[in-house]
């Protein structure tokens, strides 16, 4: 574990091509690695998200996909993603390629990949069109045991896994605290691990069965406060509804997408300048 | 006619609301559904708990939340459960009574697509996809679907089944080894259908106070056949519209609230 800016975080882990994961289920969404993957320019990456969210609409509006694994891809509460619909029903600015799996499998997906396992097995859901579409990624077998039908889900094993956290200690760890989706095995699933803390402390007090990942497991962290804004960080600052709603309109259209990813991400330097120039921060 | 005193909204969210009986345990999906959930807890069914898909359990939020995972909800919760576990030791091991699911179109069987309209590969409009519909659809005791009923969501044939209601119907669900009973009610903004016992075909079973049939007919891409005791949905109480109201605007001024990050001071 070694500590970076974002930036230099960002250069020395993630690549062009790679398979990257943001995760954090509406909750500790790492917008601010997403931001800065977007002014480093990355390309033809292969993107998984259990839910996009405003920051995968982002990525593939700005052409950085290629792929995208995911599971529920709109607005939550609000709608559509209008980047993500306009990148597969037009193919722009690129067009995308969907893996798509149920909530139960994706999770199932990552917790393989974090258990060294090549698949996960669930209970096998009724039959629907699913199964059918083009490379749908899930097989059917019978338990050894009972015969009853299974799913069988491969895991998910992406090549960095990007998240957003609370605190991190002086030598490295980090703790999750509220609502923490797929975050720890996208995590373990992964085979590097970079990290966004809203800040760093001398040590995390965290109750005995806390969510830490501890420093070994983890590549790079960088202090980002306001890091999962618009989306939150329990115990700093609430997910911005207001924005969730504004988005609809911003992201309708490309060139009003385009001109506010010119002046929210790629004119500004840091995430700090982006949260000021929006006002959210003095 | 004067209008009614209360929007379709209300007497969707109030009619989805009396379904619920006390100490159930829902599995909650956003908007209408959270509403729903939200007021019966607060009238008539203090002791519902509220399983969101984000991992809370025993949510007992004071405003609505605008997505699935809002601080509220983790706030408000007994405890919070990793995604993994919500789905695997909550729905899959069939402890949850309830489920709620809403689509871009339902079938009359009640099966469900919020996937693609239009072809899969070429979608005309590309919907957001499963989330946990499927499981929901499969694992929950009983389904309750929550939608607005026009002929181009209430659809004679679905582009994409993404989540299953009775199939095709006469018992094709059961057979097929769902654990869960299926969709109990379909509540619309017309009124609410109900499964026809044999059958399965969803049948007009009650409408709302000055809604007629053809108006619902005609608001279904399928010949809408109607129950053979056609009830009429009491409207909503005084009272019950009044905690609705109170929770909608308590929630439209949260979700308002502008948002302030306190940063470091450089250094």
């Amino acid at each position: 574990m070694e500590f970076l800016s974002l930036a230099e975080a960002i250069a020395a882990h993630v690549e062009d091509g790679q398979t990257v994961a943001l995760e954090g289920f509406t909750h500790l969404i790492p917008f601010a690695a997403g931001h800065e993957i977007i002014r480093q320019g990355r390309r033809n990456l292969h993107l998984v998200r259990m839910t996009p969210d405003l920051v995968y609409d982002q990525l593939i509006g700005m052409g950085c996909a290629a792929r995208l694994t995911f599971s529920w891809g709109g607005n939550p509460g609000v709608g559509s993603l209008h980047r993500l619909r306009d990148a597969v029903e037009r193919g722009w600015p690129s067009p995308l390629a969907l893996t798509e799996f149920t909530h139960a499998e994706m999770a199932g997906a990552y917790q393989a990949g974090a258990s060294g396992l090549t698949c996960a097995l669930l209970r096998h859901h009724t039959a629907t069109d699913l199964e059918t579409v083009p490379g749908a990624p899930v097989k059917m077998l019978r338990c050894p045991f009972t015969g009853v039908p299974l799913a069988a889900v491969p895991a998910l094993t992406p090549d960095v896994t990007l998240l957003h956290a609370q605190q991190v200690d002086v030598a490295g760890n980090v703790l999750l605290r509220g609502i923490v989706g797929a975050a720890k095995e996208a995590a373990m699933a992964a085979r590097c691990v970079v990290v966004t803390v809203e800040e760093r402390v001398d040590t995390l007090n965290a109750d005995l069965n806390a969510m830490v990942l501890p420093a070994a497991v983890i590549a790079a962290v960088s202090i980002v406060p306001g890091g999962a804004y618009p989306s939150y960080a329990q115990g700093y600052y609430p997910r911005d509804n207001g924005f969730y709603l504004a988005w609809d309109q911003i992201a309708r259209d490309r060139a009003s997408f385009t001109a506010w990813m010119e002046r929210h991400v790629l004119g500004v330097r840091d995430h700090a300048t982006h949260l000021r120039r929006l006002g959210v921060a003095a | 006619m004067s209008a009614p005193p209360f929007s379709p909204d209300e007497i969707m969210t109030v009619t989805a609301a009396r379904q619920l009986r006390n100490g159930a345990v829902c599995f909650v999906g956003i908007g209408l559904p959270s509403a729903a959930c939200n007021l019966a807890r607060l009238t008539h069914a203090p002791d519902l708990v509220l399983i969101y898909e984000s991992g809370t359990v025993g949510t007992r939020p004071l405003v609505l939340p605008l997505s699935i995972g809002d601080g509220e909800l983790a706030e408000t919760a007994t405890c919070i459960v990793p995604l993994p576990e919500v789905f695997a030791h909550y729905l899959q091991r069939g402890r949850v009574d309830v489920g709620f699911l809403g689509a871009a179109q339902i079938d009359r069987f009640g099966n469900l697509n919020s996937t693609v309209i239009g072809d899969y590969s070429q979608p005309r409009v590309r919907l957001p996809g499963a989330g946990g519909a499927p499981e929901i659809a499969t694992y929950a005791r009983e389904v309750l679907v929550i939608m607005k009923q026009a002929p181009r969501s209430f659809v004679e044939r679905l582009d994409f089944r993404t989540s299953c209601g009775y199939l095709g119907g006469r018992g094709e669900r059961a057979a097929s080894g769902c654990p869960g009973a299926g969709p109990k009610a379909v509540i619309s903004d017309f009124g609410v259908l109900r499964p026809h016992p044999e059958t399965q075909e969803l049948e007009l079973a009650a409408l709302y106070p000055g809604v007629s049939v053809a108006a619902a007919r005609a608001a279904t891409g399928w010949p809408l056949k109607v129950a053979a005791h056609l009830e009429t949905v009491p409207a909503p109480e005084p009272e019950v519209l009044g905690v609705l109201r109170d929770l909608n605007s308590r929630t439209e001024r949260a979700h308002a609230a502008p948002i302030h990050i306190t940063l470091p001071l450089a250094p």
